[in-house]
């Protein structure tokens, strides 16, 4: 009702306002004047129509709530009135509001947001201690003890991963499993979408063989039957009963235990090796503390029943101890500096984009003082201007905040899609409440920041000079703000810069690292044979794979062909524990020494392009009939015989039959990855053949084994299906599994860090054009100001380069100072990202100069074109100005 | 130099209000028709300004010093005309004793300077 009032009243404005200019003008008509000119000259006397509504609106009055949608109405008009500005200002603030919610959405999901699971803050990772291994894998009858004797977990699980192949449903295919403890979902406190999780006493050794299903398997192969649970479901060749269906938002996203199909009772594991206390087979536990119970309490409960068992079994326990920590925390601590970097680079982007929006404003404000004074002059408080201002920016920030919030949805969901899979809990990003309240404050802030200054300065204009001076003139103090909101500007930018500078050169320097060995054109891939073969002989499961390897050797393209067991480079890891003969045997496992163990053919050095330093590599006579023969890397060679000559020394290795000779020693390969293998403390590495592979170890094989080739890189666009053909055409239980190129193994090494750089570079080079615009901005201001002085300068006889360096050098003296500025700020900051950088110093001289001179060269680029325009003033057509 | 500015803007508030309400106390005017009588009545050394005349009748409506209506001129235009009502007539009184009484006292003080300097 009262806006309707409202609108009326306005027209009664217009109305009353157009009459009086009629009345005026048909005064001066019958005083004599022509009709064109006693319109304008009473148009004249009446001036700014707009203005004087404005005022005579606001002598209405009204509660503060009507007075602020007038403020707002105002606003819009204002803004509307100058889309270029508007535009201009909304986008730029877009761009940096959403980049903050985009990036603050990742770290609220990640770091912030609790675990999806009940009281996840009771919740620990367990693993053992050993004298190699902070945390190594734990033996089941070591878990067996501490379940049993601790008296500070509720509860306490573990579980390995493993490959297994179901058949008999459709196409033969191969899941991702996990050998589990009862316990694991109720330590979770997960239940299941049907049926139930295992029970206390079904995971033993013996026991009967059930599975927990994923709700995607359940779906995708038992056509999401309530029917399922009871079915049998053939993994490995053995029948296992399903008795519950795990929900599919279930995600325990360490790494490794993405989208898992199949969840088996432990006790399943047909591995001799289970039952031993002293084997390391790769198990790793999770444990849910006690309600009040600390993190310390639970140290101390399993440090003591480790010392017991340590006194109890010295063979296999001494030196064993436990280690745990917070399930979150050791989930998300690689990525903790890397998404608060991330925060910091988008922070100095948006604070870019508010110093630009706030430079844009004061130029704005200087061409609208004469707008303010006269607003003054007809009354209008300086509060009132102030809050004018103010409802301005914040009127644009919001809109700038709303745009960047759906950039930022958007924007979120695209990044991740992109992203190594590696994230842990990606997930869980999305946007809530907290981070919509982050935005909106955010965005405020921005409004208020940006709106402030030159609100205040706006407010402050004095009538007398401004209407003296006809609006053109211009207080110095402006100036000096514009210049120090640039001066900022280039220092924010340039520590964006050289942080993505600094990741650039890491990754430059980590694609120079040499491997160890010929990435290009080579291909990994898993090879399972029919589940039949789960009973056959090892010299059975030896004819089947020497078949395969035949089979694949005469695939056209291909040039090389090794089977591989056990370490893949840069892929998975495995290890054996070993002693070098001449010495005495260590009394207990834990004082053998250990080595990264690969089992392979005598191709392999051709497939990956190791060199063979010295001695002989395997050849086919090196097989189960053979004397037993390893080769050494240079690693190992130096780490464990140091100057004397390792060929001829034997060496014994339990787990692959015993007593070898080195006969060999081939080139290091990274196999911790290309910036971490120079730090890790286990790289001594082991070759042993493939044929001569202990029966009980050759006979687990026949369910997954590796085979890496190398073919001719004309063939690269075939091989793989030339290779799929040729092992199914050997039966059709032949199964093969994650086709990799070994140049897409390293590149997936790296995504994490190529991620992180893609960001701090689109960062930077935001912030970079953002900084230029600014710095172009405030120089084409300066020259306008200073048309007349450079007019009068031309017409004393300043030649074009002295015009040219006059404005350059008032550009280039911001810059500069910025630089400077930047520079020191990044040498301060960039030591956060230390453990993100690789073969470069935080500090390094290249990318900070480097970086630098970019920086300055661009902005002398911006300075430029205005001062450039400046040369071309007419002195004639300045001085007229007036 | 803030407030000498503001002070200058009262002043001229409070002189116009009181020119207003005078010229109303002859009779109802339209914004055009009074603007003109304070022109003629101070032989054209006033000139009201429409931007402060507008805010002005504005703001001494909604003190309901003066009310308006709608009516047709002349020349048959529609116009909005203000008239003076008995709230406005008070204050008018005392606005211009208040008037009289400064100007009074300028006035002395003026004519003490002229007789100081004289003597």
């Amino acid at each position: 009702m009262k806006l309707f009032g409202r609108r009326n009243r306005n027209r009664e404005l217009d109305e009353e306002l157009q009459s009086h200019l009629q009345m005026a003008e048909r005064d001066r008509r019958e005083r004599g004047a022509s009709t064109n000119d006693a319109a304008a000259a009473a148009r004249q006397e009446l001036g700014n129509t707009e203005l004087i509504k404005e005022v005579t609106r606001e002598m209405w009055g009204g509660a503060s709530l009507e007075r602020l949608a007038q403020d707002l109405r105002y606003g819009l008009r204002i803004l509307v009135k100058a889309p270029g500005f508007t535009a201009v200002a909304v986008l730029t603030l877009a761009l940096g509001i959403g980049a903050n919610t985009a990036i603050f959405s990742v770290v609220n999901g990640v770091l912030f947001n609790p675990l999806p699971y009940p009281h996840p803050e009771q919740l620990v990772t367990l693993s053992e201690s050993k004298p190699n291994f902070a945390t190594g894998s734990i033996s089941l009858p070591n878990f067996l003890d501490w379940q049993r004797e601790n008296h500070t977990f509720s509860g306490m699980a573990m579980s390995r991963g493993y490959l297994v192949n179901l058949t008999g449903r459709g196409e033969p295919e191969q899941l991702r499993a996990r050998f589990i403890t009862s316990d694991l979902f109720s330590v979770l406190g997960v239940t299941p979408l049907l049926g139930r999780v295992f029970a206390p006493g079904e995971d033993r050794i013996g026991g009967a063989p059930i599975a927990l299903i994923s709700e995607g398997l359940w779906r995708r192969k038992l056509a999401a039957s309530p029917s399922a649970l009871g079915q049998t479901v053939a993994l490995d060749g053995t029948g296992y009963t399903v008795v519950g269906v795990i929900p599919a938002s279930f995600k325990l996203t360490l790494g490794s235990f993405n989208s898992i199909d199949v969840y088996l009772p432990v006790g399943q594991w047909n591995n001799p090796l289970l039952p031993t206390r002293g084997a390391g087979l790769g198990f790793h536990g999770i444990g849910r503390l006690k309600p009040g119970v600390t993190i310390e309490q639970a140290r101390a409960d399993l440090a003591a029943i480790s010392q017991s068992l340590a006194a109890t079994y010295p063979d296999t326990n001494k030196g064993i101890g436990a280690t745990m920590f917070p399930l979150k925390q050791d989930m998300v601590h690689d990525v903790r500096v890397l998404l608060f970097v991330l925060l910091g680079a988008v922070g100095f982007v948006l604070l870019i984009s508010c110093v630009n929006v706030a430079n844009l404003m004061l130029a704005r404000s200087s061409a609208r003082r004469r707008e303010f004074a006269v607003r003054t002059a007809l009354g209008a408080g300086q509060g009132r201007l102030v809050r004018q201002l103010l409802t301005e920016s914040l009127l644009l920030s919001l809109v700038g905040g709303g745009l960047g919030l759906l950039l930022a949805a958007w924007g979120t969901q695209a990044a991740l899609r992109r992203l190594p899979a590696g994230l842990p809990r990606a997930g869980e990003v999305g946007l809530d409440g907290r981070v919509l309240l982050f935005t909106s404050i955010v965005t405020l802030a921005c409004g208020l920041f940006f709106g402030l200054a030159p609100a205040l300065r706006g407010a402050r204009t004095n009538l007398h000079d401004t209407l003296k001076e006809g609006g053109r003139g211009e207080s110095g103090v402006r100036h000096r703000a514009q210049g120090v909101l640039v001066v900022a500007e280039m220092a924010l930018a340039l520590v964006l810069l050289i942080s993505a500078g600094l990741m650039l050169r890491s990754l430059q320097a980590l694609w120079n690292v040499n491997p160890g060995f010929n990435s290009h054109n080579v291909l990994s891939f898993g090879v399972a044979l029919p589940p039949s073969m789960r009973i056959a002989t090892a010299d059975g499961i030896r004819a089947a794979l020497r078949n395969v390897d035949q089979q694949i050797k005469a695939v056209p393209g291909v040039t090389a062909v090794s089977l591989s067991w056990g370490a893949l480079p840069l892929g998975g890891d495995d290890e054996d524990l070993f002693w070098i003969e001449s010495q005495p045997k260590p009394a207990t496992e834990n004082e053998m020494k250990m080595a990264l163990s690969y089992v392979v053919q005598e191709d392999y050095l051709r497939v990956m392009g190791v060199p063979l330093e010295r001695g002989r590599f395997f050849t086919a006579h090196d097989n189960e009939t053979a004397p037993h023969v390893a080769v050494i890397d240079d690693v190992f060679a130096k780490q464990y015989f140091g100057d004397q000559d390792p060929i001829g020394q034997r060496i014994v290795v339990p787990n692959k039959g015993g007593s070898a000779e080195i006969i060999g020693i081939v080139g290091h390969v990274k196999q911790w990855g290309l910036d971490r293998d120079d730090t890790e403390s286990l790289r001594a590495q082991l070759y042993v053949p493939y044929m001569q592979l202990p029966d009980a170890a050759m006979r687990l094989s026949w369910n997954g084994t590796g085979v890496l080739l190398r073919y001719q890189p004309a063939a690269a666009a075939t091989v793989g299906e030339s290779v799929r053909s040729a092992v199914h055409s050997i039966s059709s239980g032949h199964l093969m599994t994650e086709t990799q190129t070994m140049d897409e193994i390293i590149a997936n090494s790296l995504n994490a860090r190529r991620f992180s750089m893609l960001l701090l570079g689109v960062f930077a080079f935001v912030a970079l054009g953002l900084a230029v615009v600014g710095i172009y901005g405030v120089v084409s201001y300066l020259v306008g100001r200073r048309t007349q002085e450079i007019g009068i300068r031309i017409a004393l006889g300043a030649r074009s380069p002295d015009v040219l360096r006059m404005i350059l050098s008032e550009g280039m003296k911001m810059t500069l100072l910025g630089v400077a500025i930047g520079f020191l700020a990044a040498l301060a900051l960039t030591r956060v990202m230390a453990s993100m950088l690789f073969g470069v110093s935080t500090t390094d001289p290249i990318t900070f100069s480097g970086v630098a001179l970019l920086l300055a060269f661009v902005a002398a680029g911006a300075c430029y074109i205005p001062a450039r325009r400046a040369t071309r003033v007419d002195p004639m057509l300045a001085l007229r100005h007036e | 130099m803030k407030p000498r500015y503001q002070n200058r803007t009262e002043l001229l508030q409070g002189t116009l209000d009181l020119l207003i309400l005078e010229t109303l106390r002859w009779g109802p005017f339209h914004g055009y028709g009074i603007s003109q009588a304070i022109r003629a009545s101070s032989r054209d050394v006033l000139q009201v300004d429409t931007g402060s005349l507008y805010p002005a009748l504005h703001r001494l409506e909604r003190q309901k010093w003066i009310a308006a209506d709608w009516k047709l001129s002349e020349n048959k235009q529609r116009v909005r005309v203000y008239r003076l009502t008995a709230k406005g007539k008070k204050q008018l009184e005392s606005e211009r004793s208040r008037w009289e009484l400064v100007s009074d006292a300028i006035a002395g003080v003026l004519n003490a300077a002229k007789k100081g300097s004289t003597a």
